[in-house]
Formats: C-alpha cells, structure tokens, sequence
C-alpha cells in the first residue's frame, strides 16, 4: 500500500537517523568515561542531599547507595562514606573523563530532542498516536528507554558512566526498527481506532522501555555481583568478567535501581493490560481471548510478578531474583519479536509485508 | 500458626502431613513456583494452533504431524486454556493464595492497632542512625520532634529511666494494606472470570444488507455459537432482543485504498414488543444492550444472480461469500438452487467474488483492492443432484459428488453466460453483509472494577514506603547541671523501596532545626 508520503513523514524518518547518530556518538563518549575514568564516579556534577550529618554514620550499614571506591579486595561495606567530591588529587585523566562523560551526558539530551521531534513529526504525519507499528512501537520504547536513564540520573547520578550500556540496546533497538521493522507512516485501520488503544500503547512502551532500562542495570547487577565474590576470596584472580565489574557501582545499587525501575513499571503495565482488555472488549468483542500477543503479554506480567516476589523471598533475592528479571525481559522480546512476526494473531498489526 | 500451638503433640501423624502441606501449599515459595508454572504452562497456548481460536488449522496441524500431534492432541496442547492442568496451576494458586491472605489479613489487623515497638537499646545498630544535641530539655523537644514528624507518622512517647525518653515512630501501613488489596482483588478477579466464562455465550452470524434478513437473539439463529458451560446445559436464557435488518453497512476507504472506517446501521428491538430503532455499530463502538452487546467484526459481498434452472422455473438469490484474502476481500461461496428431490435437476454454482478483479495473467482472476469496482463474479456450474440427505450443509461449499459440471464463466454485472439443457446464470449485482457478533458475559463490569482495585493496591503496595525511627532523647549533666540534650536517631527501612539514606538525612535536617540550639541551658530551664 502507498504510505503516507510527502515531507513530513521523510523529516521524521531524517530527525531518526539524526537521533541514532547522535545517541552513538554519546555512547561512544560514555564508554570512554567507563575506560578512562578511574571510577566512573560523578558526585562533583550533582550535589547530594542538603547539608548531610555523618558523624555517626555506622561503618556496619549496608552500602545501599554507596559506590564501591574501594580498591579491589576491600569489604564494599566501606563505600558507604565515599560521599565526598571526587579526589582532586588523582590526576588529569580522570577529570578529562567526567568531562567527557558530562558532554555524552548532554549530547544524550540533543539526541532525545531529536528522538521527540522525529516521533512528533511523525504523529503529525499519521495524524494518530505514533506507535501502531513495529517501527513506531520500537522506536517510542528506545524513547523511554532514554528518558528513564535519564530520570534515574536525577536520583542516583553515580550511575551516569554507564549510560553507554542503556544506549547500546537502544542504538540496536533503533537500527532493527528503521531497517528490518521500518515501515511507512500510514493511517490507522478501524479497529485501531480508539482512544484504549492509544493509552494502551503508550503505556506498553513507557513500561517496556523501563524494564529494558531495569534489565540492563540487572546484568550490570550479574557482572558486579560476580566481582564481588571474585575479590572476597583471596588469592582468587579477576577474571575478563571480574575486570569488568571492577568500575561498577556496588551490587546492592544496582539491585535496588533495577528493583525501582520494575516497581515503577509493573504497576503501569498493569493498567497497559487492562486498557488493552478494555480495547479488545469494544473491537473484538472479548476482553480476553488468549491470543498470542495476549498470552504472551500475561507471560510478561506474571514473570515480573514471581520477580516482585522473589526480592521478597529468602533464598530468591538477589542473583536467582536478577535472572528472573531477564527472564521477563527475555518474554517482552520475544513478544515483541517472534509473535510479532513470526506468529500470527489478532494483533498482526507489524505493518511488516 | 494459633492453631499449630493449640494442642502439641496430641495430632494424629496424618493431620501433621496436611498441615505440612498445607504450609508448603501457602508458602510464598510455591507461590512463586506456581508463577512460574502459570508463565511455562501458557507459552504453548501462543506457538501451537488452539482450538478455540482456529479449529480449522488445528485439524491440519494434528493430521499433518502424526502421531506427535496426536500425543500434543492428548495432552490437551490444542486447548491449553481450556485444559486440565492449566486449570490445576491455577486453582492450586487459587487456594495457596487464600491460604497466605488469611494469616496475612489477621496479622496486618493486629498490626493496624499496635502501638509502634519501643526504642532498641543501641541506636547506632541500626542502618542509619545520628546524634546531635539540643538546648532544650527533654520533654521540650520531645513535643517539637512529634510536631515536626507530623501526622504521617504513628508516634509514641516512652519514658526510660533518668528521664530518658524515647520516641518509636513507625509509617507506611497502607503499603500493607495495599498489598492485601491487590491480593484480594487479584482472587476476587480469578472467580469472576470463572463465573463471566460459565455464563457467557457468544454467537455470530452473517446478516445481508435488506430487508427479511433479521434475527433474533436465540441460539438456532446463530452460525456459530459458543456457549459458556452453563450457558450450553439452557442455564442462562438469552436476552430477547432481535436485530431486524441492516439497513445498510458503509466502508470507506482513503484515496490510497486503506480503510478508515466500516460501519453497519441497524435497525433493533432492546426487547421482542419495544418499537424498533435504528442505530450505528461500527468497529470499535458494539451497540450495548441489557446484558448483551452487538459487534459488528467483519463485513463482505452477497452477489446477486438469477438463475434459469433445467426444469424451466427462475430463481433469484443473494447469497453471502465468504471472505478468503482479507486484504482483497476475495470471496468464495456457493449458491444451492434445489429443484424436485430425484429429479437430477439441482442447480449448484461455486464460485467467487473479486470486488475489484484483476488478471493475474494466465487467465486466472483475483482481486487488488477491497473496494468494489466492476467486479467480477466466477462461476462453476453443476447440475444433478445437490445431495441435501437432512445433515446440515456448508453453505459455503458445493458437495458435487452428485453432480457433473455444466461449464465455467467469469460475469461482469449484468452478463449472462449460457450452459447445456437451457441453464443460464445472470449476474445481477451484490449487496454488502455484515458479519454481526452477539456477546454476554454478565461478570465483566464487576471485573473492570476488580481490576481497578488491583491497581490501586499496587500503587499502594509499591509506592508507599514502610519506615521506622526511633529517637533517644537523653539529658546531659556537667557538673551536676542540667545542661543540653543528647538526641539519638536511628531508623530502619521496612521496604527497600525508595532511597531511605537521602530520606532519612532530610528527615535528620528537620529534627535538628527543631531543636533549639546547644547554649548552656543554666537559668533557662531549672535554677
Ligand atoms: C498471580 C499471583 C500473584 C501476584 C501477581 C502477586 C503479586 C504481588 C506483588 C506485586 C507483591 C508486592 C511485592 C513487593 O512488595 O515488593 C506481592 C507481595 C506479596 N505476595 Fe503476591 N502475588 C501473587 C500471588 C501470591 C500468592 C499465591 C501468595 C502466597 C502464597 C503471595 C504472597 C505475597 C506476599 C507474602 C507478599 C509480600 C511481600 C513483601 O512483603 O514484599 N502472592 N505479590
């Protein structure tokens, strides 16, 4: 079928490209913050909370937000103090590094307005919500995707170093939906009318975004997790892995920034399934009927669910919890792609030919 | 837990394995391993052909993979929904569910009224904890840390020896609450479903464009129909409403032949002796009765023709072809032209309708496009005998095993083609059918606000956050003198949700400016 030609649809699809190439160019600026920087850390940018009192902080309290600083074999345990501005003393190197990760910080943000603009154009284009296709879809959730990272800065900045790691999956996510996925902007069909449709959608991709978010953050979890208990036995050398983590924040950060991302998303994905039920009940005339995006949908919700549970689940917490929640980042990809296109349904609405 | 306590060692070895049981059965473990099993148990209803949903392509796939689809057949893979195991997974966390919300109920009631633990003896155990001091005497800041706490927080003042006091304060019971919520809505929301699929039928059926093509609500009228279980024992009495006619069913399509909107007015009785009303179904707004709702799911073409049949009569028949390219709309279907039983002079016509035909280049026709424009309507013609013996019929197909082919035509709206033994067909034009879809489910309302609860009790559960602080309020002597206070803080976070570090030094920065400062508090307090 023709698309929606003209030049509108061809300024969204140049402000993507141009959002790609910008988001890989601060990549390539994190990771060499990651490579270069001694620790990654970046207390200098964001000041902590007002005016803390430590004079009894206890040395036993778990490192929560604390970065382990400590040089390799240390109990973590001493990060928790590590809330002073970065040492001064330890060299141009690792100055040039937070400047370097600063500028990948704030290319990041030039990228995201590109990203809006090129989805807002698009919108403009179809004159509909921008997300009924595989492409649009994929593109919203790389959105997200961002805008998470960079909410989770607001919070916990010492995780910036590691944006190159979010904006990878991203770039990749991105490059699949402008090639293999890309399809013309197009009005809607009927059944794809409805305002439940829209914020079902919507809310599909701001949470599937998100839970990419948390699933990195989950295997940057494994690799630390794997790091610490390198260096707790002694004599044991760091393997390729173990070298990895050595820059990473503390586990216990990343667990808990994974958990926050997941408790933040399942509620929404939630009120996603229920607005997508509300939609099928007007157009296809059940709320339910198992096909297999909405199996497959269920399979999602209900991983994340046993995740939400395992963290409160002794002998489940931590590393078997971090599989878990892979495993239900594993189903919202296989949701997305194999019953997308390899698997018929209902939902057959790819826009792949 | 009460009961266990009750009569120890007194229980007969049996109740002690239901017990056990039971207590595993309610253990957040099996929870969780019966989560799982729910995720693994649902992934085949999405990869193999369900029977529910395509009975049609899972016949193939069961003949086409032998005696592996005959196994998946008997296992029950075909109907994973509908299956027994599935069912099992599910009642099993059914009742592990209600087996952890009771307990769980009567310790969070009890907890609702408890007054919040007394202060542990070394504050500075705790996750976070602090000292400063104050220039007020005890009491004095006690009253002003309560003020700065606020309503949020459940305090209460304890004294301890010396004129120590402490003060517990504890927040963040509705993240329990909420949990709770969400649990009972979440079984609230398993039994409605249960109950809405008992009662629930669905039937659906063709109605062309035109007048004396109505019907009413009762099971025969459908094609198909899909009872609930006690919807299928005559437990539940369909609404009697009648759709009368569609008055006329509209697509509209944009210039580059993409839908944008497909609509079927309709005119209808809510009840068998209300006056009739006309009224627009389209595609995502059903027309919503009392206790039914009518969907319009799928729209196609009945062509026209008229017939002169071997015996001399002329029939006239609009008959609906069944959509076989949904993008094209192509349509195939068969129209059955019965004449005296015996006699070999049945007229049976299979054919096809491409609304908008183009040829593919060795004669064959297909269609390019939904909307229609000089259609073309193809013919195969059979004479004999239609083979009608009381069984029903696929009305959209042609059983010639009776029968020998007069010949083959493709028409254009009024052409005629000619065969053997003065049998013509004429093409006389087409009407538009709309598939219409009549659905009760008497639970989904109740189940829409079950979900809402659900929702609720999450955000609760997950935003809320559960804290405890304690605060040490001790006075310092030098030399005797009352001279300031030492307060101690310490708290604890109950839910690791949130940031508690940054929480609690904010919370620190506020109770130190409720505190007058340390000057010497001679002459202040008491000579
Ligand atoms: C489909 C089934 C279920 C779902 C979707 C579900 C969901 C949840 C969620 C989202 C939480 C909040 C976790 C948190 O506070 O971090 C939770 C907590 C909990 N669930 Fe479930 N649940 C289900 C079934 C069960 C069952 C069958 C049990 C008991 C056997 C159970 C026991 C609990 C308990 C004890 C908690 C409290 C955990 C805590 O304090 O953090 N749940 N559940």
């Amino acid at each position: 079928m023709a698309g929606i030609e003209g030049s509108m649809a061809h300024l969204s699809d140049s402000l993507f490209t141009t959002a790609i190439a910008i988001y890989s160019v601060a990549m390539v600026g994190f990771v060499a913050e990651y490579s270069f920087g001694r620790r990654g850390r970046i207390a200098a940018t964001v000041p902590t909370a007002p005016a803390p009192v430590r004079e009894l902080v206890g040395a036993g309290g778990p490192p929560l937000e604390g970065f382990a600083s400590a040089p390799a074999g240390a109990d973590a345990d001493v990060a928790v103090a590590d809330d002073s501005p970065p040492a001064t003393g330890s060299g141009g190197r690792r100055d040039m590094a937070d400047r370097i990760g600063w500028w990948s910080f704030a290319i990041t943000i030039v990228g995201l307005l590109f990203h809006i603009a090129s989805i807002a154009v698009r919108a403009i284009a179809v004159d509909a919500v921008p997300w009924s296709n595989m492409y649009e879809f994929a593109s919203v959730a790389g959105l997200v995707g961002v805008i998470a990272f960079v909410a989770l800065l607001w919070r916990v900045p010492q995780i910036r170093h590691l944006g190159g790691f979010i904006l990878l999956p991203v770039i990749l996510l991105m490059f699949l939906a402008g090639t293999v996925l890309y399809s013309k902007a197009q009005p809607l069909v009927p059944a794809l009318q409805s305002y439940w449709l829209a914020i079902h959608v919507t809310l599909v991709s701001i949470a599937e975004g998100a839970l990419m978010t948390s699933a990195v953050l989950t295997v940057l979890f494994l690799v630390r997790t794997h790091y610490e208990t390198v260096t707790k036995t002694p004599g044991r050398p760091l393997g390729r892995l173990a070298t990895f983590g050595e820059k990473l924040p503390a586990a216990a950060t990343l667990d808990k920034v994974a958990y926050r991302v997941v408790a933040f998303s399942f509620p929404l994905y939630t009120v996603a399934i229920i607005c997508g039920a509300i939609w099928a009940e007007a157009a296809w005339g059940r709320y339910w009927g198992w096909d297999p995006k909405e199996t497959w949908a269920f399979i999602v919700w209900v991983i994340y669910a046993a995740y939400l549970h395992a963290r409160a689940t002794a002998g489940w917490k931590g590393r078997t919890a971090a599989w878990v929640n892979l495993a239900g980042f594993g189903a919202i990809m296989f949701n997305f792609l194999v019953v997308n296109i390899v698997i018929s349904g209902l939902h057959s609405y790819a826009g792949l030919s | 837990m009460s009961a266990s306590g009750r009569l120890p060692g007194v229980l007969s070895p049996g109740w002690r394995v239901v017990r056990r049981g039971w207590r595993t059965l309610t253990s957040m473990r099996t929870a969780l391993i019966l989560l799982f099993l729910l995720a693994v148990a649902a992934v085949p209803g999405s990869i193999l052909p369900q029977r529910p949903l395509n009975s049609d392509k899972t016949t193939s796939y069961i003949a086409s993979h032998g005696a592996w689809g005959r196994l998946l057949d008997h296992l029950g893979m075909f109907d994973v929904f509908g299956s027994a195991w599935f069912a099992a997974i599910y009642l099993l966390l059914f009742v592990s569910l209600i087996g952890c919300l009771i307990p769980r109920i009567r310790l969070h009631a009890r907890a609702s009224v408890r007054k919040p633990l007394p202060a542990p003896r070394n504050l500075d155990r705790l996750p976070e904890s602090a000292t400063f001091e104050a220039g007020d005497d005890p009491q004095h800041y006690a009253t002003s840390a309560r003020a700065t706490l606020g309503r949020r927080w459940r305090v209460v003042q304890r004294e301890e020896p010396d004129g120590v006091l402490t003060l517990s304060a504890e927040k963040g019971y509705s993240r329990e609450t909420g949990n709770l919520i969400f649990h009972i809505a979440l079984l609230v929301s398993l039994v409605l479903i249960a109950v809405g699929r008992l009662y629930s039928y669905q039937g659906s059926r063709i109605v062309i464009q035109g007048a004396d093509q109505g019907f009413c609500n009762t099971v025969s009228a459908y094609d198909s129909w899909r009872p609930g279980r006690f919807a299928a024992e005559g437990k539940v009495s369909p609404a009697p409403f009648c759709i009368d006619q569609l008055s006329s069913f509209t697509a509209t399509y944009t210039s580059s032949g993409e839908p944008t909107q497909f609509a079927a007015d309709v005119l209808f009785r809510p009840t068998l002796d209300a006056p009739a009303v006309s009224k627009r179904i389209t595609v995502n707004h059903p027309l919503r009765l009392e206790g039914d709702r009518v969907y319009l799911i799928g729209h196609g073409f009945a062509p026209q023709i008229t017939v002169h049949m071997p015996d001399g009569t002329t029939r006239t028949d609009t008959t609906a072809f069944l959509p076989q390219v949904a993008s094209t709309l192509l349509s195939e279907g068969a129209f059955k032209e019965a004449s005296v039983p015996g006699a070999k002079q049945d007229i049976g016509i299979s054919g096809f309708f491409a609304p908008t035909p183009a040829d593919t280049g060795d004669g064959v026709i297909t269609s390019v496009s939904p909307q229609v424009n000089h259609p073309i309507l193809g013919i195969f013609v059979y004479q004999g005998d239609l083979n009608y013996n009381g069984l029903p019929q696929n009305v959209y197909s042609l059983d010639t095993s009776k029968m020998s082919q007069l010949g083959a035509a493709n028409l254009e709206i009024g052409q005629t083609a000619k065969f053997a033994h003065g049998v013509s067909v004429t093409f006389d034009g087409w009407v538009p059918f709309a598939s219409i879809q009549v659905s009760h489910d008497p639970t989904q309302g109740y189940l829409l606000w079950s979900a809402l609860a659900m929702v609720l009790g999450l955000l609760c559960s997950l935003g809320i956050r559960r804290r405890r602080v304690w605060l040490r309020i001790t006075p310092s002597r030098e030399g005797g003198q009352p001279s300031h206070t030492v307060v101690a803080v310490g708290g604890l976070a109950r839910s690791d949700s949130g940031n508690f570090r940054t929480e609690f030094e904010a919370l620190l920065t506020r109770l130190r400016r409720a505190a007058t400062p340390n000057k010497p508090l001679v002459g202040a307090g008491r000579e």
